[in-house]
């Protein structure tokens, strides 16, 4: 029998040793690098936990990256090492769906065991971002943060201090941003940021017309919808909720028609819909506004609900003392700006068909209920705050609000489940109440005290001092992440701006290259936990640590613990508590304010997974819909405000109307600079990473390659053929990537995964196909967040 | 128990190859060997008139590994006699005493099914993960897919739930081996 077994013989010969050989041999692909500036590393295998047991275990955990979805990890142990990942199969008892790791979490034992992962600790000995470290103990790592921290403080005073938005390895109850935040706070204070990278500007416009951003139905509402449209939405790829992809499949069982409009024929127009529609980018509320002209003008709308619950779609409703022509229907009609918004209309802008603007408009507007579910990459443009708008606008113009197999739209976390969000870990205030946008965090390193509140910042007139020093832990929004790489680099190098930077991560990131000092981190398998995915799903996931930290790797709850020690925090910090006790902690405030019956530490590491005791369906606004007085939202009217005063106020109405409007984008289709530029350039959130995690794992490469998609159309007047290598510029630099020509992109659009880990070569040019050295920092208008899908750009053969 | 077999539901697979890396971590498979395959076949055109898209696109990823055929032609041409179908179930396997890495069997499988292994110098491939389902499990695969769009057992199971598509787009003909697979394909004639 045993010889029959290829897999079986194979295991026998592949020892423990020889995987981690082959794991090393296999490394990063070329263009990375490899371990730039490492002394010697430490033998991998002789650091792992010894452990003598050699039957296989297996253990509940899951990652609190930054994805938006929560899986349940097993992880198999034999001999003190992961030898294998699997994952939750089946449905839990109570009928909720399994919670399945995608093919990012598949990889995890590679992640954990890579050769690349940072060692132990380091300091910068060449150039800033030059990439040269040299080995340094912890101690002295500690000694130089407490240090350089006290210096700059006494100098610039604590709103000189910085911690950047990003969550990459680090998330939960003592996540690795909050344990930072913490012992900043603790220490004098830091320039807080508002917002993130993924969901700002839908995070700032849904709470003016619904009061909240949880505008929406539980997924398992999705089974009783009849239509379901996911607009700029890739549920197939990027895990948002990890089950709703189980109720979607489920609403395509039920009959449900699943369309995905979305400039590239995604992952979820494969396999999760019927129909894709192609548009061009940063054009959805043109189309949006065309629907709510053909809804209306056809008489399909429900107009009495539009008049109980929502503020300004007609003269009716629009507040005391703004003129009529200011309303919905006078703008779709074209009543001030004399131009309808008409299907016609729409089609010069979007690039579709005004005959499937129509049929999109009726398909919608007559299968009640109807769910138009928004991603957040339709809002991550020049004024993608319009993108929610139109969105929430079509709900209530169908009457889709406040019923089940509905969905109210705009930014669409699930209202109404318990929440896990439940730490007390991160109780310190900041005494610095000025906040600017996480997006605008490089222009306050150079000219943060020129900033004003047309900046984005709040809590202060002004700012008395530029960020002097950065904490980035965990994150690659430092470099990677953020727009206009070649102008962050700019402002990063010059060591008189930013004095200090420490960095921690598990691997060497582009953003690591510029720490001065470099902390190596710990993966979700060697640490504590307990995680909620980002909509409120009901339900919360454990991280059990299975292993000892690798090499000289550590937690980074214990890393701000001893700097706080050498500040003189440190009780104060740790409030008397390991980060395994802060997870009693967390057990003891979910057992007071949400669930009574929640289990222990042990008792989850046992389940893996815990559903708060709920209804099956939640529906976002039912009770406002069933008595608007009783139960009225918490906008200033009380109604859904589909036309704002608080935004009318603000007095910017050509980039902030008051009402959802089509606004033309810079570097948009629109843009007479498309005439040096052509071709619209948009990222897309790869599957095989999430945003930049995973970039240096060769299994995810082998599955997706990193290449830029261009349709034939294109391709054909640049004489590019596919699997070519092209070069793509515009003013702020060049890339060099393989190119797939395909007709799943529409015509005048090349899409670029994001998050590849920049690589310049000698003139400075990236060769990994990173796309924000493309991308504006110029933020957007309203909610001064990143408009990264809002470039031009242009291609040639390399 | 009869020949067994995999069912693919290309309508509800979205490519993500979640499938192709539980398959890998589970026999510990470096880069370049694929016990299971994810391929793309892209099907129309676009055109751009006045402006305006129309696309005929049709897309569809089928994940694939061996499909222990009822005529397996690795078998056929193996001249150790290493490749071999058992007669319990129908699974081919290599026998590692007999196999001299020939490769003969990567020349004859029409579906690039056998993965030859560098540090063993042999031939190696999909068992249908026959120690997990000697404690009752399925194939990593099978279990490993978010969509639910693989599944596995006896063949002619599969084939009263499924059909008996067994080519689609993209596939060598069905004929020259008759392989163990039943497929709802995504792309429409």
């Amino acid at each position: 029998m045993k010889k029959e077994k290829s897999g079986g013989l194979l295991n026998q010969k592949i020892g423990r040793r020889s995987f981690l050989k082959w794991s090393g041999a296999v490394a990063a692909p070329a263009v990375l690098g490899t371990s730039i500036g490492f002394t010697k590393l430490k033998e991998a295998d002789t650091v792992l936990a010894e452990s003598k047991d050699s039957t296989e275990k297996i253990y509940y955990t899951s990652n609190g990256n930054n994805c938006g979805g929560r899986c349940v990890i097993k992880a198999h142990v034999k001999n003190g090492q992961v030898v294998r990942i699997s994952t939750q199969i089946k449905e839990e008892e109570n009928g909720q769906p399994a919670l399945k790791a995608c093919v990012r979490g598949r990889n995890y034992r590679n992640m954990t065991y890579h050769p690349d992962r940072l060692k132990y600790p380091m300091k910068r000995v060449g150039k800033r971002g030059e990439g040269k470290f040299e080995r340094i103990s912890w101690d002295e790592a500690i000694d130089t943060i407490a240090s350089e921290m006290k210096r700059i403080t006494k100098k610039y005073g604590p709103a000189s201090r910085y911690s950047v938005y990003g969550w990459g390895n680090g998330y939960g109850v003592t996540s690795d941003i909050s344990s930072v935040n913490k012992l900043l706070a603790l220490t004098g204070g830091y320039l807080n940021y508002r917002g993130n990278y993924s969901s700002f500007q839908t995070g700032t416009a849904t709470p003016t017309i619904y009061g909240t951003g949880s505008s929406g139905n539980s997924y398992s509402s999705l089974a009783y919808s009849k239509v379901i449209i996911l607009m700029a939405h890739n549920p197939g790829a990027t895990v948002f909720g990890t089950t709703m992809r189980t109720y979607l499949m489920k609403a395509r069982e039920n009959g449900a028609k699943i369309i995905v409009v979305d400039p590239r024929y995604s992952e979820s127009a494969k396999g999760l819909a019927d129909e894709w529609i192609p548009i061009k980018p940063t054009t959805d509320t043109a189309l949006m506004d065309a629907m709510a002209y053909v809804i209306y003008t056809e008489g399909l709308h429900d107009q009495a609900f539009l008049d109980k619950y929502c503020i300004g779609f007609d003269e009716k409703t629009l507040p005391e003392g703004i003129d009529a022509k200011e309303s919905i229907k006078a703008y779709l009609l074209g009543e001030k700006d004399g131009i309808k918004k008409t299907p016609e209309w729409a089609e010069k802008i979007t690039g579709m068909d005004r005959n499937t603007i129509k049929y999109l408009a009726r398909l919608y507007a007559t299968n009640k209920p109807g769910a138009l579910m928004l991603g957040n990459g339709g809002q991550r443009h020049a004024y993608g705050e319009q993108h929610p708008r139109g969105g929430a606008l079509l709900a209530c113009m169908t009457g889709n609000v406040g019923v089940l197999g509905g969905w109210a739209s705009a930014k669409g976390d699930c209202a109404g489940r318990p929440s896990g969000w439940q730490s007390r870990f991160s109780s310190a205030t900041n005494p610095v109440e000025a906040s600017i946008s996480c997006f605008t965090f490089t222009d306050a390193i150079f000219r943060g005290t020129e900033m004003t509140a047309e900046d984005g910042l709040q809590g202060a007139d002004k700012l008395d001092t530029n960020i002097k020093l950065i904490f980035n832990f965990s994150g690659n929004a430092l470099l990677n992440q953020h727009s206009d790489i070649n102008r962050t680099k700019e402002i990063l190098a010059d060591e008189s701006k930013a004095e200090f930077i420490v960095v921690n991560d598990i691997f060497m990131t582009p953003s690591a290259k510029y720490a001065d000092i470099l902390l190596p981190g710990t993966t979700f398998l060697e640490r504590n936990d307990i995680l909620n995915p980002w909509s409120d799903e009901g339900y919360v996931t454990v991280q059990q640590k299975v292993l000892e930290p690798l090499y000289e790797c550590r937690d980074e709850y214990e890393v701000c613990a001893a700097i706080a020690k050498k500040l003189g925090v440190y009780d104060k910090f740790t409030e008397g508590k390991t980060r395994r006790e802060w997870m009693d902690d967390y057990v003891e405030a979910v057992r007071e304010s949400v669930d009574p019956n929640f289990p222990s530490f042990d008792e989850l590491c046992k389940k893996g997974v815990h559903f708060f005791p709920m209804d099956d369906i939640t529906i976002a606004f039912e009770d406002f819909v069933k008595d608007p007085k009783v139960n009225p939202l918490s906008t200033p009217t009380g109604k859904i405000e589909l036309f704002s005063k608080t935004v009318w106020d603000m007095n910017q109405h050509d980039e902030i109307p008051a009402i959802p409007k089509y606004i033309a984008a810079w570097e948009g289709p629109e843009d007479p600079l498309i005439e040096k530029y052509p071709l619209q350039l948009i990222g897309w959130h790869f599957v095989r990473r999430c945003h930049s995690i995973h970039d240096n794992q060769p299994w995810l490469e082998e599955a997706e390659k990193q290449v830029m998609w261009m349709n034939p159309i294109d391709a054909k007047k640049r004489n590019i053929k596919d699997s070519d290598k092209v070069k793509v510029f515009n003013d702020r630099g060049t890339i060099f990537i393989p190119v797939h020509v395909t007709n799943k992109i529409v015509p005048g659009v090349i899409a670029v995964p994001q998050g590849a880990w920049h690589s310049a070569d000698k003139n400075g040019n990236d060769v990994r196909g990173s796309l924000n050295v493309l991308t504006n920092s110029r933020p957007t208008a309203w909610a001064k967040a990143n408009p990264q899908h809002t470039n031009l750009a242009e291609v040639e053969k390399a | 128990m009869g020949q067994v077999g995999f069912y693919i539901n290309q309508a509800k697979c979205t490519g993500c190859k979640a499938c192709q890396i539980a398959c890998k971590d589970k026999n510990d498979n470096k880069v370049g060997i694929l016990f299971r395959r994810v391929y793309e076949f892209e099907e129309g055109i676009s055109t751009k008139v006045n402006g305006v898209f129309k696309t005929s696109l049709q897309s569809a990823s089928l994940s694939i590994s061996c499909n222990h055929c009822d005529n397996p032609k690795c078998v056929q041409g193996c001249p150790t006699g290493a490749m071999h179908k058992r007669e319990s179930d129908g699974v081919v396997l290599v026998d590692h005493e007999k196999c001299v890495g020939c490769k003969y069997c990567t020349w004859n499988c029409p579906y690039g099914a056998p993965q030859f292994n560098d540090d063993l110098g042999m031939m190696t491939k999909c068992d249908t993960c026959l120690d997990l389902r000697e404690k009752g499990e399925n194939p990593a695969c099978v279990d490993a897919c978010p969509f639910n769009a693989l599944e596995f057992g006896e063949i002619s199971e599969l084939r009263a739930a499924y059909g008996t598509i067994n080519e689609v787009s993209g596939l060598p003909s069905a004929k020259f081996t008759n392989p163990n697979i039943v497929i709802t394909p995504n792309i429409k004639e």
